[in-house]
């Protein structure tokens, strides 16, 4: 019978120390998804619970990453704000419905791109940043193979350039389906198909993620790249021999956005965080950890080495078109089948 | 005999009176929902907070009391299976029908369907399955339920996109398109074209790195065990380094030494002028990659195997005039069988479900793995697609596992019996000792080169450009301040890395005995014990290894975002990720130690009256010491440097060691993730260090050459 006492005894001792293991907690608190650089997110995480009194829990995830994370979430989502990354996984994620429509009281004071982009997406989705797509070049490598750096799309065609120009891959970056969606809204699609057709010839790898390209040209794996100008500085920062130009056609840009996630747990705070982040104070943060992005709030101070919007030729973007599902699906396809089937 | 069985029957009633108690007491006095503010016991939700169906963990339990008290076995049986398994319907049932409505089920919820489990055991026991063994019947109904809702359900979520098209309706159609496509089976490469389909790229390199990894981890193993006893600590040493590494470090410094401004591609251009170019990246850069990283699995394995045979098997050989030679191949080979395939099967499964080595050295070679982690996070979120590639990828793993079986078979491979065994392990034949050290000898320089690279990484200014030394980066990481002294003084973690470190190593820490006595639980049942769907059960057990990581990871959100099971945003879905995701590892090595067991031990041990557990503890265990270490290594280990399988799971609170890096080379931050991967690697060192002094070698009676001489 002591046996029995025992395994009894035993029984109890679990469950007490199991019960007191749970404890309860309660603070006002909101989760971020942030798809922006490291030391910017948690810039952003400290200065806005300081200022509010509001524990901000902050994840790190690519915007694709961002946005499988909340389709797979999707029947209890965990997450109330997703914070920055390229504009087009955002408008998929309005148009799958996984974000809410909300409309800030500082729309008014953004630049008109920030506010076309809220407007596209029925105001479930608003413009925080955005930065133009141009060329990387790795200023030691050019001089060494004599080559000319490149100035304009058509210059990217000449043959000296066989085997030295690394973009990422459209069916898994974004940055690389902004390119095909510049060229084809730039010369009409058939033209823009041709015109990737002779780049191929001269494309030495089609990375996977977006920001591979640049990364390759600081180290002088590839003389030069397809990519976001604003990652150009970053690279230079570190001490690697890198330069950026953006091509005389025009070229397009990203829109980085933000979105309040439908059923979020915390409504309030992810609002509050929301209009916080849309302030010209918010906004600073980006050049703070450098990145050189262009702020959407008119008001922010523009840090000189953000790139001049001003002397850039921008084409009329038309983000409600190809950020929809439909048509990207189309034009990668189309891509896989005419260009990337082609031997090199 | 009736008196030791009657002795047995009142143990074993003892021990299922114990979980009906443990499991009312739990249903009774614990909150039986995880809810802010619902503390309620499953007793009161039922009574009070009108879920009536609550009550049937009640009837369950009352039920089986009426079967413990029942005098005759079978209803004794009949009583515990209906009652357990009615409740466990009923909760089950309503849980999943009720879905999102609910909170999550706390831990009252949890312990009383784990006692429902146990009593469902002790019922079938008693109704005379698993030969009426209370152990065993318990074992198989709690690893299968375990492997059910944490491997096959989350699985069976995430393949089923396959099945779905875009609309969201069940299609074939759309299954056979995805699957059945060019890019997906192209022989273009064959007929000199652009490229071959993701499938054969991955078969391809899978059947490389598996032959690769076998062979130099076989000859590494023979060197280390039956070769030059000198080089048997620096090769124990060297050959834990690739597993205990980070995943990209390897391929980042093969791309400083190899890549088109590596230093092998720098020294031809100045040497032959050779123009540096791309060569490395594609199936020759994985290939390498991959061999570099799991030959020391193939390793471990293999050395388990050739320390566990029978001196005196080959002693045999040579009285009967075999020469070395001719006893290493007729009889020492031989029994090698077991360590050989299950290390390639082990090298082919890791080889298709690798993430990290070829996202960065393969530049354009696809793999499928890759290609699933880009149809889900890729610019068009094609989860489908992501579904249909996975399931291409969990059939290879499947026709792998069945060869390797049909391959073993039957055949014995015991070489450990109950007799002692004074052998001498025979020394290797000159020609294959010096085969072993040309291939092992230029293996561990490679090994060091590679990490030195590493190392130097952490402690430059930034890796291939700006050589200065400096401690910046493990500054930034590591930072401990003073704390100031108004507020109680101490030490303060300053460092950004300190919070993911803990973190890791607390929730690795957590995961590893549970996967290693999981899995050396499992494969005794598959080994040692005979039940209907015991394959499909083996397989199980294999299947998360073989599920890319990216999609477990996805499917895991699928299948625990929702109540019943709301495990998500927690560091507990964490540790179940590890357990799940390295389990194959634990169930891997045991199965091979176990075909080397003689049964006819466990049977004496049966005959002195020991009950199953006993036999387990005191026989089994002693004798699994090698594999024992091997899956708590490898189970913590592999738990530290997961990448792509938490990359969903992490939350801000619970983020790791693995996300922190992957986020700092995302910024090109090499110096900061390589200064932590430094730390890590001695880290881990060091644990593994203390986990193989704590369990310590296997025993056996074996004369040493120092003994001899004495």
């Amino acid at each position: 019978m002591t046996k029995n006492r025992r395994t009894v005894l035993r029984a109890a001792f679990v469950l007490a120390a199991a019960a007191l293991a749970t404890t309860v907690r309660a603070q006002e608190q909101v989760n971020v998804i942030c798809s922006v650089q490291a030391d910017w997110c948690n810039m952003i995480q400290t200065v806005f619970a300081k200022s509010t009194g509001i524990k901000v829990n902050m994840s790190l995830k690519g915007s694709g990453e961002a946005l499988a994370q909340l389709i797979a979430e999707k029947a209890n989502p965990k997450t109330d704000v997703w914070f920055g990354g390229t504009g087009d996984p955002h408008l998929q994620a309005a148009e799958n419905d996984l974000t809410v429509a909300y409309q800030s009281a500082s729309l008014p004071q953004l630049h008109a791109w920030a506010q076309q982009q809220a407007r596209q997406s029925g105001y479930r989705t608003v413009g925080i940043y955005s930065g133009p797509l141009g060329f990387g070049y790795n200023t030691e490598l050019v001089t060494k193979k004599k080559l000319a750096v490149p100035r304009s799309w058509a210059d990217l065609l000449k043959p000296e350039y066989k085997g030295e120009i690394q973009v990422a891959n459209p069916a898994s970056s974004g940055t690389a389906y902004t390119m095909v969606a510049t060229l084809v809204q730039l010369m009409g699609e058939d033209k823009a198909f041709e015109y990737m057709k002779g780049l191929h010839k001269n494309i030495g790898q089609y990375t996977r993620s977006g920001t591979g390209p640049i990364k390759a040209v600081a180290r002088g794996e590839t003389a030069v790249s397809i990519s976001f100008v604003h990652d150009g500085p970053g690279e230079k920062l570190q001490g690697f021999p890198v330069e950026t130009v953006t091509p005389a056609e025009g070229t397009g840009a990203e829109i980085g956005s933000m979105s309040i996630v439908k059923g979020a747990r915390n409504m309030a705070a992810a609002k509050k965080f929301y209009e916080w982040a849309l302030t010209p104070q918010a906004q600073q943060f980006g050049a703070a950890t450098k990145q050189f992005q262009l702020p959407s709030n008119r008001a922010t101070p523009v840090d000189p080495r953000v790139p001049d919007f001003k002397k850039i030729r921008f084409i009329d973007y038309d983000y409600a078109k190809y950020g929809s599902s439909a048509e990207r699906k189309r034009l990668i396809s189309r891509w896989e089948k005419d260009v990337n089937s082609l031997p090199r | 005999m009736t008196a030791a069985r009657h002795v047995g029957i009142d143990r074993d009633r003892r021990v299922v009176a114990g979980w009906l108690v443990f499991g009312t007491a739990a249903f009774i006095l614990l909150p039986w929902y995880l809810a802010a503010g619902d503390d309620a016991t499953g007793m009161l939700q039922a009574i009070r907070h009108g879920r009536p169906w609550l009550l049937s963990a009640a009837i369950g339990f009352g039920v089986a009391f009426a079967g413990l008290l029942a005098t005759t076995r079978r209803r004794q049986g009949l009583g515990l299976a209906a009652g357990a398994g009615l409740a466990l319907v009923v909760l089950l049932g309503s849980g999943f029908a009720i879905g999102a409505d609910q909170p999550g089920i706390g831990l009252g919820g949890a312990l009383t369907l784990l006692a429902l489990l146990m009593l469902l055991g002790a019922g079938s026991a008693r109704l005379g399955a698993f030969r009426g063994d209370l152990f065993t019947a318990c074992a198989v109904v709690l690893c299968s339920a375990l492997l059910l809702l944490f491997v096959a359900l989350p699985v069976a979520k995430a393949l089923s996109g396959a099945f779905l098209d875009e609309a969201g309706h069940a299609s074939l159609a759309a299954l056979a398109e995805r699957i059945g496509n060019e890019r997906t089976w192209g022989l273009g490469c064959l007929a000199g074209g652009v490229r071959c389909g993701v499938a054969w790229n991955t078969l391809f390199l899978a059947l490389l790195t598996a032959t690769g990894t076998t062979l130099l981890g076989t000859l590494i193993a023979l060197v280390a065990e039956r070769g030059d006893a000198r080089l048997k600590k620096p090769l124990n040493l060297l050959a834990l380094l690739p597993i205990i590494t980070p995943p990209f470090v390897v391929g980042l410094g093969l791309i400083l030494l190899f890549g088109r401004a590596g230093i092998v591609n720098q020294l031809l251009e100045s040497a032959f002028g050779i123009t540096p170019t791309r060569w490395f990246y594609g199936l020759f850069g994985v290939w390498l990659a991959q061999l570099f990283a799991f030959t020391p699995i193939a390793f471990m394995i293999v050395r388990g195997v050739v320390a566990g045979i029978s001196p005196s098997l080959e002693e045999a050989a040579q009285t009967l005039r075999a020469d070395r030679r001719k006893a290493f191949f007729t009889v020492t080979l031989p029994l090698l069988k077991p360590g050989l395939y299950n290390a390639f099967l082990v090298g082919f499964i890791e080889s298709i479900a690798d993430f990290g080595n070829p996202i960065i050295v393969g530049g354009q070679f696809s793999v499928l793995s890759t290609d699933v982690f880009f149809a889900i996070v890729g610019a068009q979120y094609d989860q489908g697609r992501a579904a249909s590639l996975a399931l291409i990828l969990s059939a290879f793993a499947l026709a792998v596992f069945w060869a390797q079986q049909r391959l073993l078979g039957k055949a014995n491979f015991t070489t450990l019996t109950g007799k002692g065994d004074g052998g001498l392990p025979t020394r290797l034949p000159p020609g294959l000792q010096r085969l072993c050290l040309a291939a092992v000898l230029p293996w561990l320089a490679f090994t060091v080169v590679v990490y030195v690279f590493a190392f130097v990484g952490g402690f430059v200014q930034t890796w291939g450009r700006d050589y200065t030394p400096t401690l910046r980066h493990f500054i930034t990481a590591f930072d401990i301040q003073r704390g100031n002294t108004d507020v109680g003084g101490g030490w303060l973690f300053a460092g950004t890395a300190w919070n993911s470190l803990f973190t890791t190593l607390k929730l690795a820490a957590a995961a590893a005995p549970v996967c290693a006595g999981l899995g050396l639980l499992i494969a005794w049942l598959i080994a040692r014990t005979e039940f209907r769907g015991r394959g499909l059960f083996e397989f199980g057990a294999l299947l998360a290894f073989a599920i890319p990581g990216t999609v477990l990871g996805v499917s895991y959100i699928l299948a625990f975002n929702v109540p019943p099971f709301e495990l998500t945003g927690t560091g507990l879905v964490i540790v179940v990720c590890f357990v799940f995701r390295n389990l194959p590892v634990g169930v891997r090595a045991g199965s091979a130690a176990f075909r080397q067991i003689d049964r006819s031990l466990d049977e004496a041990s049966t005959m002195l009256r020991a009950h199953t557990s006993q036999t387990l503890r005191r026989v089994v265990l002693p004798l699994l010491r090698p594999a024992l270490a091997a899956a708590l290594v490898y189970c913590f280990v592999r738990s530290m440097t997961t990448v792509s399988a938490v990359v969903f799971l992490v939350t801000a609170e619970n983020e790791l060691a693995t996300t922190y890096i992957i986020g700092r080379v995302g910024n090109g931050d090499y110096g900061v993730a390589l200064a932590y991967c430094t730390v890590l690697i001695v880290l881990m060192s060091l644990a593994v260090a203390l986990i193989q002094r704590l369990v310590g070698e296997r025993a056996l009676g074996r004369r040493t050459v120092v003994l001899a001489a004495t």
